[in-house]
């Protein structure tokens, strides 16, 4: 066999393996979608492809549950959670990447083991301190705490401020510019891409997180979040896979599109959250 | 007499120590809230009894009781599992997955894009959609063994299959790791690889002496940082327990966790149900100083990785 041989069917495995698992990470999202168009009978047999296309399983879904309810929870926890997140970490870590102070190592080691730090263990004081206040069965003790800075986003925000020379800094120091100011019209609009980063990550985790709404939301149906509705959803309707699949479809879809809006945002930014040797 | 006007001393705030602490302040105000006062605080209950409304003194009972909780163990040895082979297969997956798209001529963008997307997919919604393809009998995947002649197991029904069973969702989502992996593997300079072909190295070869080494930080920061995430693995056990035994949350409703068998139990889980559910607050804080002590361990490990990273830039 020719080396051009070798090399050309190299080419045709390498990419045909590449598509077959290609197809195998698409396989879950396809088979919601068609379990959730089954009729209620179809869906509890083994069969792959629905017989009827039942496109009324989502509206019963609105009808049977408090999804729209649920996503206007969401929304307020992650639209509020981010613009908190990003108002109160940006300062920071403008300060920890540019600022020269004593401690000023120590202190990106606390903001690491912050972000580190498990959120079950300090639970049971921050719990106690929210129940005297009187907010549980809400998501403001969720919300609130992001005033005063997100560990995860510190770190990112520095990893990628600390790159920004100082000769820009510098400049505009000499230019009679307080630090507020060389921060907004200076550092800001070459950080853009890490401050959009950042705040679709901290968007999608609040848009996502479990953990926390059902620590804080309490059981009421009306105080729900999506991924805590959803997972009530399922324990009510356990038999009714197509309408289960049918309201995992309309969470996931948001996040898919808000993706496909801003995907190099996001390839960028986890691009950051790796280490730099 | 008056003596010559001193030269204005610079004043303390005006020194970039002070306006550091200006800027710093909310953050140590946070840290001080969320972090320091409730892990001094979580000391201080775990020397007591405490349920909301009555607080006495335990002394040493909620540690002593620590040694006796059967599911101290029983969490321990899941977590085990989680860190010795969910961690590994997700970072090895990812690292091969990265290689693979690298190599890829035509269509790279579309298909780092497919890998990427289910690790955006909202976690319930992943795991409850894992629980349903892995229906015992009439799930797709059973379906499609039987196709093949196989009878699959019961995956998240069985105690032996559970954890292998969130190991497929964990892979599934692997797609932060990926592109953090791919972004290593294209930052390993090209000349390094003609070199090390010229000097007749294989594949393998150059893998191992050219990207492993480029590459080494952050395969090591991501293995250290996904162990302390497998040391608070709670939601995706969580769901899946709940989904798959059909219980509910609500008021008056009985929940074993970690079903089946206790299989999927995770410390934060047991934490969480010893606090919250049954509300003994003093011996969950207990648990939550023991979960501190193991992941600090790990978090000291990642510092020190931090430390060296930022002398040697």
């Amino acid at each position: 066999m020719s080396a051009r041989r070798r090399r050309v069917l190299l080419w045709v495995a390498t990419h045909a393996f590449a598509v077959a698992l290609a197809l195998m990470f698409l396989a879950p999202v396809a088979f919601m979608a068609l379990t959730a168009l089954m009729t209620d009978e179809q869906a509890l047999t083994s069969d792959l492809w629905p017989r009827s296309w039942n496109w009324a399983n989502f509206a019963e879904v609105f009808d049977r549950s408090l999804l729209l309810r649920w996503a206007g929870n969401t929304l307020l926890y992650a639209a509020l959670g981010t613009l908190f997140t990003v108002v109160s970490s940006v300062p920071v870590a403008y300060a920890l990447a540019r600022f020269r102070f004593r401690g000023r190592r120590t202190a990106f080691l606390v903001v690491i083991a912050a972000m580190m730090l498990p959120p079950q263990v300090v639970a049971v004081p921050i719990y106690l301190v929210w129940a005297r206040l009187g907010l549980t069965d809400s998501l403001w003790p969720l919300i609130l705490p992001m005033l005063l800075g997100d560990a995860f986003s510190i770190f990112l925000l520095r990893q990628f401020l600390v790159t920004i020379p100082r000769d820009y800094t510098d400049a505009a120091k000499v230019d009679g510019c307080s630090d507020l100011r060389t921060l907004v019209r200076v550092v800001l609009p070459m950080a853009r891409p890490a401050v959009a980063a950042v705040a679709l990550f901290q968007f999608f985790y609040c848009w996502n997180d479990y953990y926390g709404p059902l620590l804080y939301a309490g059981v009421q149906q009306d105080h729900l979040t999506l991924s805590l509705g959803l997972a009530t959803f399922k324990a009510f309707h356990s038999v009714q896979w197509n309408l289960t699949m049918a309201a995992t479809l309309l969470v996931t879809a948001p996040v898919i599109v808000l993706f496909f809006l801003a995907q190099r945002v996001f390839i960028e930014g986890v691009t950051l959250t790796g280490v730099k040797g | 007499m008056t003596s010559p006007p001193a030269a204005p001393r610079p004043r303390w705030w005006h020194g970039e120590g002070a306006r550091a602490l200006l800027w710093l302040s909310p953050w140590i105000a946070g840290v001080s809230v969320f972090f320091v006062y409730p892990l001094l605080s979580t000391v201080y209950f775990s020397f007591h009894r405490y349920d909301m409304y009555t607080l006495e003194f335990a002394g040493l009972d909620n540690y002593r009781y620590l040694l006796r909780d059967p599911r101290v163990g029983v969490s321990a040895r899941n977590t085990l599992w989680l860190v010795a082979v969910m961690v590994p297969a997700t970072v090895l997956f990812s690292l091969a997955l990265a290689q693979l798209v690298v190599r890829l001529k035509a269509g790279a963008g579309l298909l780092r894009t497919v890998f990427y997307l289910p690790s955006l997919v909202p976690m319930t919604a992943g795991t409850i959609t894992f629980v349903f393809l892995l229906n015992p009998g009439t799930g797709p995947v059973d379906h499609l063994l039987s196709l093949a002649g196989v009878r699959g197991p019961d995956w998240f029904g069985d105690p032996d299959w559970s954890k292998p069973s969130l190991t497929l969702l964990s892979l599934w989502g692997c797609g932060q790791l990926m592109v953090i992996f791919l972004a290593a593997l294209l930052d390993v300079p090209r000349h390094l690889y003609e070199a090390a072909a010229i000097d007749g190295a294989g594949a393998w070869r150059q893998f191992r002496s050219v990207t492993l080494p480029t590459i080494a930080p952050v395969l090591m920061f991501a293995l250290v940082t996904n162990v302390i995430y497998a040391l608070q693995y709670f939601s995706q056990a969580m769901v899946a327990s709940r989904v798959a035994s059909g219980s509910t949350d609500s008021p008056g409703s009985s929940f074993s966790p970690g079903y089946p068998e206790e299989s999927l139990l995770t410390l934060p889980q047991w934490l969480f149900q010893v606090g919250f559910r049954d509300y003994s607050m003093g011996y969950a804080c207990v648990l939550a100083l023991l979960l501190f002590a193991v992941s600090m361990i790990f978090t000291l490990v990642l510092l020190r990785q931090f430390r060296r990273a930022e002398e040697a830039s």
